[in-house]
């Protein structure tokens, strides 16, 4: 099995954190491997080389906000054979689209001393909203052995293993005490995507949400197991409004706690 | 100290000379397991001393509860069960069943041929012996052997010790699990303390148990002290909140799979896995093929899976049970009624972990009573019929 042209892969920024670059780079041991099986075409994160396209893969992370990144993504989707979102930016928004939920004007008005410098979107939105994806990696940041997963799977035609299901199937299998049943520390684990292997139950902490929704989240559910254990509505639109706030199921269950004086 | 040994004798060891039991598995060769105390919970895990038993503490379970609480006494086996199985020792939930590396342009595959360590296990309650017994069955019994379990229960030592007291969410005593340990032990243990005593009647199930016997302190009990396995154990039956009513329990689900109740259930139920994970006889897996980025190396990852899940029952085109409803459906059908067709016993041994662990505490008994409550018109699952595949 030996490739006459190695794959050209690129890795793209829209608006985020760079955590989720950070995290290839933090793949060292791997890092060379993936050096060995692709050609890294862009990645300014990395190296100063450019590769002009079309790229075999383009990963992209972060989400898009202003009116440049919306007419870049398309140039980059045309200019891809294969294009992976990376993060909780680019597959569903980010933190950033915390603004998708007020008046981004006003946020604008607040902040900056002349606001007609500044152009961009009412919304912060994830790739998938403006091309077709193929593969939206989940995370914040994402779990750099399930990019070497995703990238070995499509390097090699296979399917990759970032399974849907719950925090929780991970939680248990490495056999951590729930935090929720033993010491009634919300978790939103139940309906979130795994992937993360469980970090923050490890450390005695409820999970955050980062991987965003599971397969089939019943959050109203979850919602009335917190109320139980004392969180207020105000406290779950916060734990619903964070890094993905803006996918689907989150949003909903967020708006659902939501009352005029939030 | 002549000891008298036919195998009805019971004998006392003080809990002072606990340790040499740990010392004399451990001598054996064994790797020694029993509970201890973990950052919120009473789990198992390896031990090497009496000081790593939760000396002095105890679980209070209730759905979606479990609290550590300090007991008033300083009994090494105070608590209930620990919230995961003995399974995670003998089924671990990850296991690499093969590697294969690519050379010379063709494949060598490389099989660990590691042997696991033999295990003692100490403080294995009345319910986990039969969950014990069940995946045997599922495992060793059946036509094929599942070569992991197998390797991890060849050899396996088992210290039983009866229940003193019952939790929350038992309920052995419905489907005659427990709590009195009658059968698969090399030694059964019955903690007896007060102010002034604190021991343990022994009694043993094997000759492997009867040789450790023979090591350990022990003197003959006495006719009461022999009479305390009994005594103690009816107590903690007695403590028994919840009941399970099994009568024409496969008929009652065979005929109820339309039953309104399971939509009422899937609006709580969160498919979040856990009631699976915790149970001591649930078994299913899945695999994960891997390879790395090079294409040279492959292998093959065995993980604990769970009929919760959307890919369990992925065929091409979609899964089949894509309703949060057909899958608490298969759960507690898979659970109470086609385990009977499948291996001639129910396959829940009443341990109430799946209702102390669930997230937001949904109760297989009382799910059970409910869809009883409200049978209503449904049709009947045909033995052998597609929603019978466990
Ligand atoms: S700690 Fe959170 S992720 Fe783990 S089992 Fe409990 S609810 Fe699920
Ligand atoms: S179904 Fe529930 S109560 Fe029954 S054995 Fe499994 S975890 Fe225990
Ligand atoms: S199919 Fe049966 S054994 Fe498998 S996870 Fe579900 S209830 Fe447990
Ligand atoms: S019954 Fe409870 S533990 Fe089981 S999947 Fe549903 S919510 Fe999770």
């Amino acid at each position: 099995m030996t490739h006459n042209k190695k794959p050209k892969l690129a890795v793209w920024k829209f608006a985020s954190c760079d955590g989720c670059q950070l995290s290839i780079l933090d793949c060292e041991d791997e890092l060379l491997a993936v050096a060995g099986a692709v050609e890294i075409a862009y990645f300014p994160e990395a190296t100063r080389a450019t590769v002009r396209g079309p790229y075999d893969v383009s990963l992209v992370e972060g989400s898009v906000t202003t009116y440049h990144d919306a007419k870049r993504i398309q140039q980059i989707r045309a200019n891809s054979k294969f294009l992976i979102t990376i993060g909780a930016c680019a597959t569903s928004g980010g933190i950033q689209a915390l603004r998708n939920f007020k008046d981004v004007d006003e946020f604008i008005r607040i902040v900056y001393a002349r606001p007609s410098y500044i152009e961009t979107l009412e919304r912060s939105t994830p790739i998938s909203e403006h091309v077709f994806v193929d593969f939206e990696l989940r995370g914040c940041p994402i779990n750099k052995y399930q990019l070497v997963e995703v990238l070995s799977a499509h390097l090699h035609g296979r399917k990759p293993n970032t399974p849907a299901y719950s925090v929780c199937v991970e939680c248990k299998r490495r056999a951590t005490t729930c935090v929720m049943v033993a010491s009634g520390t919300p978790c939103l684990g139940p309906v979130t995507h795994a992937g993360c292997g469980a970090l923050c139950p490890a450390y005695h902490r409820g999970c955050y949400g980062c991987f965003g929704p599971m397969e089939t989240p019943n959050t109203a559910s979850l919602s009335a197991q917190w109320q139980e254990l004392g969180v207020t509505d105000e406290g779950l639109v916060r734990a619903f409004r964070g890094f993905n706030a803006y996918s689907e199921a989150f949003r909903k269950e967020s708006q659902a706690h939501e009352h005029d004086d939030n | 100290m002549t000891l008298n040994t036919n195998s009805s004798t019971k004998y006392v060891l003080e809990s002072t000379d606990f340790q040499q039991l740990i010392d004399v598995l451990v001598g054996i060769g064994y790797r020694v397991i029993g509970p201890t105390l973990d950052h919120n919970a009473v789990i198992y895990d390896d031990i090497t001393a009496v000081t790593d038993l939760p000396i002095g503490w105890t679980d209070e379970q209730d759905a979606a509860t479990y609290r550590l609480n300090r007991r008033s006494d300083e009994a090494f086996f105070g608590y209930v069960i620990a919230p995961q199985a003995w399974k995670k020792f003998l089924y671990p939930s990850q296991v690499r069943l093969w590697q294969a590396a690519l050379s010379n342009g063709s494949f060598e595959i490389l099989l660990d041929s590691e042997k696991p360590e033999p295990m003692a296990f100490i403080g294995v309650r009345s319910c986990e012996l039969h969950a014990i017994a069940i995946q045997d069955r599922v495992f060793i019994e059946g036509e094929y052997v599942d070569p992991t379990y197998h390797a991890h229960r060849e050899n396996l030592f088992m210290v039983a010790v009866n229940c003193g007291q019952a939790g929350g969410t038992c309920f052995c005593t419905s489907v005659n699990t427990g709590p009195k340990v009658e059968a698969g032990y090399d030694l059964a243990l019955t903690e007896v303390i007060d102010h002034e005593t604190h021991y343990f009647v022994v009694e043993v199930g094997t000759e492997r148990g009867q040789h450790v016997l023979e090591q350990l302190p022990v003197r003959n009990a006495d006719k009461r002290e022999a009479k305390l396995p009994k005594t103690i154990t009816d107590q903690a039956a007695h403590q028994i909140k919840r009941h399970l009513n099994t009568d024409g329990i496969k008929e009652l689900l065979y005929t109820n799979s339309e039953n309104p109740r399971w939509d009422e259930i899937a609006t709580r139920c969160l498919t979040c896995a856990n009631c699976t994970m915790v149970c001591p006889t649930c078994f299913c897996t899945t695999v994960e093929d891997v390879t790395d980025l090079t294409g040279r190396q492959a292998e093959r990852v065995r993980k604990w899976d769970s009929c919760f899940t959307m890919d369990f029952s992925y065929i091409h085109g979609g899964s089949v049970r894509y309703t949060s409803k057909s899958r608490y459906r298969q759960w507690m059908t898979h659970k109470l009624a086609t385990w009977i067709d499948q291996f001639g016993t129910l396959g829940c041994v009443g341990c109430g972990r799946c209702i102390t662990w669930c997230p937001v505490g949904i109760d297989i008994t009382a799910e059970l009573e409910a869809i009883r409550q409200t049978k209503a018109k449904g049709e009947t699952i045909k033995e052998g019929s597609d929603e019978n595949i466990g």
